[in-house]
């Protein structure tokens, strides 16, 4: 206060005269009541429309707003789960048609060798049967060849007997040697 | 920030209050005048802010919708940190404070107006409105239990007298120290502002120190950025300490 008043008095030379008749005016006791009535007018409206009108409103535009927020969240989050919903039921439905597609074709494999081993079985045995003729054609040719051999053997030693003793050989006693020597 | 040609330099004529319209009430003189119409345009202004400015309620709100929510939250908060939840029945009370001060603060920045809180017969009837408020709720809540305000908790009986006569003296100093700082701080800030003004107008007047005049020019930009800081930092000193003293309204008791 020492300041303003020492300001006051050094500032208001020009008007020397009117600053010595009148307070400083905040201090001006004459100007109290008006200000006092006129402050409780402006105020009293004040505190009535805020508290009446103004701020229930804002209060108001708030709270719908924060519904708002708040509806369009959970909105969002029922979205979120939905979409989850519908990629485990994707995801479900995929890994069935995997699953039913692998048992297929597992089914085909096994059907497919289980077809093969049967041809291939049957192949097998017609090839051992054709091979066991064959063996056995070629025993028989043998056996055959075998006998031929000994037929010209003993027709060979009989001539040779004839050659030499100038007759007939006895052809039992021929086959006989014959037989002997290839056993 | 008044200036007429007699006193172009009187940084006090500012504060002067001049008569608008004579009126006599019961034999006291309640004409109106420039701090009356000046407590008229701060009311129009925080009704325009937020009265017109929530006329739409809009969802997504425009730029004064967005101001008058930004203050409508800002003094919730303070309030609801200050004072509890159970301070939110004054929400009202402390917000029109706030805005009527902030506003008035603010108005009176502007050159050739008049600051409303510069006057300390305002400030101090807003100061005695607190306390009244205060003591008024006070009794009515708690009764005589609410002079338990004065006898803290825990302190040993050979003290106890002492401490009870500093509490009550720091709770009368409350609407002193309430209106009186507000109030000065407005008012040394104009004058700070007018007297550097002043500077400018002295020098351009005396021929080659004019050169000099722009040094008090910056003083006076810078003196308003800073003024412009207090007028909004002071009202919510003034809301705050209104929270706080009703909190000691609410809640009794250290």
């Amino acid at each position: 206060m020492f300041i303003t008043q020492a300001i006051a008095a050094t500032a208001a030379q020009p008007g020397a005269a009117a600053a010595a008749k009148a307070p400083f005016p905040p201090f001006d006791v004459s100007t109290f009541a008006g200000q006092v009535f006129w402050l409780a007018i402006t105020f009293g409206a004040l505190y009535f429309i805020m508290s009446r009108v103004a701020l229930p409103r804002v209060e108001k535009i708030l709270e719908v707003r924060r519904l708002r927020i708040e509806g369009d969240l959970e909105a969002a989050a029922a979205a979120q789960k939905s979409a989850e919903a519908a990629v485990a039921h994707y995801e479900k439905t995929l890994a069935d048609a995997k699953a039913a597609v692998q048992k297929n074709v597992q089914e085909l494999r096994e059907r497919l060798a289980g077809e093969a081993d049967i041809r291939r079985k049957a192949l097998e045995s017609e090839l051992n049967a054709r091979i066991a003729a064959a063996e056995e054609k070629i025993a028989a040719s043998k056996a055959q060849a075998m006998s031929n051999v000994s037929a010209i053997a003993a027709e060979a030693a009989g001539a040779i007997v004839r050659q030499i003793t100038g007759r007939e050989a006895d052809s039992k006693a021929v086959a006989q040697a014959v037989a002997g020597v290839k056993a | 920030m008044a200036a007429s040609a007699g006193n172009a330099i009187d940084p006090i004529h500012q504060f002067e209050v001049t008569k608008i319209v004579p009126i006599q009430l019961f034999g006291h003189d309640v004409s109106f005048t420039n701090a009356s119409l000046f407590m008229v345009i701060v009311l129009l202004s925080v009704l325009g802010l937020m009265v017109y400015g929530t006329r739409s309620q809009a969802l997504v709100p425009g730029r004064l919708q967005a101001a008058a929510e930004m203050a409508y939250e800002f003094v919730a908060s303070t309030v609801r940190g200050t004072a509890g939840n159970d301070g939110m029945r004054f929400f009202p009370f402390v917000f029109s404070l706030f805005m009527f001060v902030l506003f008035s603060n603010l108005i009176g920045l502007v050159p050739y107006t008049f600051t409303v809180t510069s006057q300390i017969v305002v400030t101090f009837a807003f100061a005695a409105l607190v306390i009244l408020t205060v003591l008024l709720y006070g009794f009515a809540r708690h009764g005589m239990h609410f002079l338990r305000l004065f006898v803290p908790s825990g302190v040993s009986p050979a003290l106890l007298w002492f401490v009870v006569l500093i509490e009550v003296i720091s709770f009368l100093s409350r609407p002193i120290s309430l209106s009186v700082r507000l109030f000065a701080n407005m008012l040394a800030g104009h004058i700070t502002l007018k007297v550097f003004g002043g500077f400018v107008a002295m020098l351009l007047g005396a021929g080659a120190w004019a050169a000099l005049a722009p040094l008090p020019l910056l003083g006076v930009v810078a003196l308003t950025a800073l003024e412009l800081l207090v007028a909004v930092l002071q009202a919510y000193v003034f809301a705050i300490l209104t929270c706080v003293y009703l909190n000691d309204a609410i809640h009794p008791g250290h």
